[in-house]
Parts: structure tokens; sequence; C-alpha cells
């Protein structure tokens, strides 16, 4: 246990020495949440402003665009952080050392994390000093949803690991693309009711539907949907589960096909 | 006769012979046990759709003996080496390490064995110290510290410490590959071409420290390497592969004789030609 912990420790350092040795990494962090804010802030502010009928639910959007980004930037933290290592041709070495799958998934999970608040909190905070919004208004809440979006984009970046693993950079285009598949089926900005019947199926298999949709019962309602958490955590544990069985099993049969020791040539 | 077995051609099955030396006969030792052989090839086939890329390979490498392994580009060595690292899992047959199987069994000895090779490279944006120390933990070395300040010392690493490890020279790069893969004292060590970037001078350095490290060990060491001057001082024992499979084997001396050649280049070419 004390060896694995100092194994995921170490990987850990790993991501954050590169992380650290470039600002212009750090900045970019930063830089896309910043700038979709500032265009979905100036839209909120307008509508806010308006005194239409969308004035009421312009705080929506802005909730929604926030949440989401959790989604999209904690699968990109968990896969570029991964994507490092075969950019480095670094993959066989750690393949040949004694760390194992569920540790390097692990790393790669914290790291997700660190980048998320270090790209989401800044946000956040810009998002209440320049438009009054603040996301925090959303309570406990609030940790509940971040928790469900993180545990989902890393359960899509394990996937997404063990694709490019399998098929080497034909897949990494995934890690930029896969999230947009999901974007009109976990209805982000509209209720599950807007989408056809036939759809309701597929958008509640979705995890982040029930979080977009507490959400919304938050911040129209004023109801937190323990209902909605509790079955979306429980959806959660099989994805996340699924995904790291997933990963494993790409991760052999890229042992069977024998690419590991020459990716990222 | 396994479900396996009958599907494989003739020539799979055929026994392993025990010609030059003991070292290749796997039939009259056992494998799977504290007391096996270092690294133990046994039938070992891998096939890439119709192409067998190592095809009927056996070899044994007792504790503390240097094997080199030899074969011109293409002949199988890298895939051989693959699987006896458990990077690739064979199609048929298997490679043990310290009387583990490498396809499943590869993390029970991981941590006492370590591996250089010109297709991996090591983190270009951490610097010499940080990436001795990531790994370091990741075999978990016990004082890290002091073993990394041996390998400072032992591979005059000390100017480039704290540089960035992809702005190095290759020189210097390989240097600290070959000081990452000594970080966890390995008693299995796994070196494709270690020298193949360096200058002449450079290279008999790098050769005489991996020398020291195998006396001073007891380790054993599997090199794969196009510099027959390099096989000739490193190594105990020599297996030469031509297209996937084993066309000779012996000590670096008596291959020369057995081919009536001056010297191992001379046995190389004459092989790579006939073969």
């Amino acid at each position: 246990m004390t060896q694995s912990l100092n194994r995921i420790a170490a990987m850990t350092a790993r991501y954050y020495y590169i992380l650290r040795s470039s600002s212009l990494r750090l900045l970019e962090i930063i830089y896309w949440p910043a700038m979709q804010m500032l265009v979905w802030g100036f839209l909120y502010t307008y509508l806010y402003d308006s005194k239409s009928a969308m004035a009421s639910t312009a705080g929506l959007l802005l909730g929604a665009v926030l949440l989401w980004d959790v989604l999209f930037r904690g699968q990109l933290g968990f896969t570029f952080t991964f994507l490092e290592e075969i950019w480095s041709r670094n993959l066989a070495n750690l393949m040949m050392s004694p760390l194992q799958p569920f540790e390097l998934a692990a790393s790669l999970m914290l790291m997700s994390l660190i980048r998320l608040v270090i790209g989401t909190l800044p946000v956040m905070l810009l998002t209440f000093v320049l438009f009054g919004f603040n996301v925090f208004a959303m309570g406990p809440g609030l940790i509940v949803f971040f928790l469900n979006l993180v545990l989902t984009s890393w359960a899509i970046g394990l996937v997404v690991a063990g694709l490019v693993i399998r098929q080497g950079f034909g897949a990494e285009s995934l890690a930029y693309s896969i999230m947009i598949v999901l974007l009109p089926l976990c209805c982000v900005y509209y209720p599950v009711a807007a989408l056809p019947l036939w759809l309701h199926p597929v958008a509640w298999s979705l995890t982040p539907t029930y979080v977009f949709e507490g959400m919304r019962a938050v911040l129209l309602d004023g109801t937190f949907r323990t209902d909605l958490m509790i079955e979306c955590l429980a959806l959660n544990a099989v994805y996340l589960g699924m995904g790291f069985t997933t990963f494993v099993a790409l991760l052999q049969s890229a042992r069977h096909k024998g690419g590991l020791l020459t990716m990222g040539e | 006769m396994s479900r396996i077995e009958r599907f494989l051609p003739r020539r799979h099955l055929t026994p392993v012979s025990a010609n030059t030396t003991p070292a290749q006969d796997n039939a009259s030792v056992r494998l799977d046990t504290e007391d096996a052989p270092a690294i133990a090839v046994e039938r070992l086939c891998k096939q890439y759709r119709t192409h067998w890329a190592v095809d009927d390979v056996n070899f044994i490498v007792p504790k503390g003996w240097t094997v080199g392994l030899l074969g011109g580009n293409g002949a199988g060595k890298t895939t051989t080496i693959a699987m006896i690292m458990g990077l690739v899992v064979p199609s048929f047959g298997r490679a043990m390490v310290l009387g583990h199987d490498m396809a499943t069994e590869r993390h029970k000895v991981l941590s006492r064995m370590n591996f250089e090779s010109p297709y991996v490279a090591l983190p270009g944006r951490l610097t010499v110290r940080q990436n001795l120390m990531v790994f370091g933990r990741l075999y978990g070395v016990a004082n890290l510290k002091a073993r990394i300040e041996e390998l400072i010392e032992d591979f005059e690493l000390g100017d480039v410490l704290d540089r960035v490890t992809g702005r190095l020279s290759a020189g210097q790069k390989t240097r600290v590959a070959v000081a990452k893969a000594l970080i966890n004292d390995p008693e299995v060590l796994l070196l494709d071409e270690p020298t193949a970037s360096l200058d002449p001078d450079r290279a008999a350095w790098v050769r005489s420290r991996l020398r020291a490290y195998q006396k001073r060990r007891g380790a054993t060491v599997l090199l794969s390497s196009h510099n027959m001057t390099e096989v000739e001082q490193l190594c105990d024992f020599v297996v030469i592969m031509s297209h996937g499979r084993v066309v000779a084997m012996g000590r670096p001396g008596e291959l020369a004789e057995r081919f009536k050649c001056r010297d191992l280049d001379e046995v190389f070419i004459y092989l790579a030609r006939v073969a």
C-alpha cells in the first residue's frame, strides 16, 4: 500500500514538474475557460438587462457554462496529462516499471483535479467580479455537482487513454472531440423535456444530465434534488469501473498487438 | 498436444536442442522457481498478422551472465527483448525472468529488473535530477538520494543534473538513460543498443561502467547491439538471430572458430548473408 502511494506520488510529482516548467502551459489552462466565460458572461449581462422573459433564466446559462467546463476540462486534463507520456516516448519506461495501471490512473485523476482547480477557480471568481454571478450560491450542492462531473470526466478520460494506447496517434483527436458528442444529449442548456421522447432514455443514461437537471432545480426552484444526485453517483461508480476495465483491456490488447515499445515514434 | 499447438506449424513443435552450451537447454531446467535462470526463453513466437517476427526462439541466460542478442535489422531482437520485458505478449511460448512468466506475472519481478532502449526516451521537459527522482520512487529505491549521488558520480552527471533532459546532447542523454536503468540496482538488465549514439571514446567509457556494474552486482545482462567489438568485450555468450529465428549460439571466440572467421564481425556478416 505504501509502495503504491509512493508510486502515485512519484507520477503526480512528474506531472507537476511539467506543469511548473512552463508558465505558458499554466496560462493555457486558464485562458480557454476565461475566454469562454467572457463571451457567455456578456450574453448573460445583455439578457439580464433586457428585462425580457429570458432575463430570469440568464443565470442558468452561466451556471451551465461553468459546470460544462468542469466536465470538459476534467476530461482534457486527464487525457492530455496521459498524452504527455506518448509525446515524450516515455510510456514503455512506465510500463516496464513496477507502476500498476490503477496507480497510473490515480495519478492522472489527481492531476486532472489539480488542473481543474487551477483552470476553473479563477474563472468562477472572474464571473462573480465581472458579472455578479456567484456560482457558490448553489450551496453545498455545487460540491456534489462538481464531484459527479469530475467522476464522469475521469471515466471518459480512461477510455480515451486506453484507445490511444491501443490505436496510437489515430485516436488522439478523440481527446478533443469525444465530449462534443455528449453536449446535445446531456441537456446542458435545456431540460430533458426539450428532447424528443425517444432520446430521453439516452439522456438519462448520461450522468451529466442528472447534474444539469439538478443545477436547474437549484437555480429555478431553490431545491436540491438528492434523488438525482444519488442516482448520478451510482451511475458514475458503474461508469468509472467500466472505464478502468476498458483501459486495462485496451492496454492488454496493445501488449498483444506489440505497439507499446515504439509508441510515440 | 494443446489446442494452440495443433494450429502451429510443425517446426514449432520440434524439441529444444541442447547443442553448444548447457545454457541453451530449457528442457532440463525448472524455469518457474527462484533458482530458475535469470532469463529463460522457451519456444518463443510472435506473429503479426501473417508474419512471424519471432519464430521458435529458445535460450537461457544463467544468473550473472552477460549475453549478446545479435542480428541484422528486422531479425526479431527488439521483439524478443520486448517479450522478455513483458511489453509484448508472445503468440506462443513464454519468456521467463527470475522464474516469472512475463506475460502473466510481470509485476512480481519488474522492481528487480530495468532496461534501456533507443526506442524509449526519458521525459524531455524534466531535469535529469527530477527524472532520476521520479524513476527512483517508481522503483521504490531505498535511500534514493544516496543512490542518485552514486549514479551522478559513476556517470559524471554533476554538470547536467539540473538541466532539462530534452536539451542534452545524444551522448549525455544516453548516460542519463543508463543511469536510470541502474537506479534500482537491477538483478536483470536489458540493454538495446546502449552505445548506438555515442562516439567511440564515450562508448568505451559507458561499456566500462556497465562492466563494472555487472561485476559489482553480479547482474545478468541481455544486450542487443550491432557493435561486434562491444559484444566481444562485454558478452560471455552470444545468440545470433535472423528472420525471427536463432541461427547460431556460442561464446564469441567459439563462434568465430566454428564458422572459420577471424572475429565476430565476420561471423555476423557471414550469417546475415547465408541466412
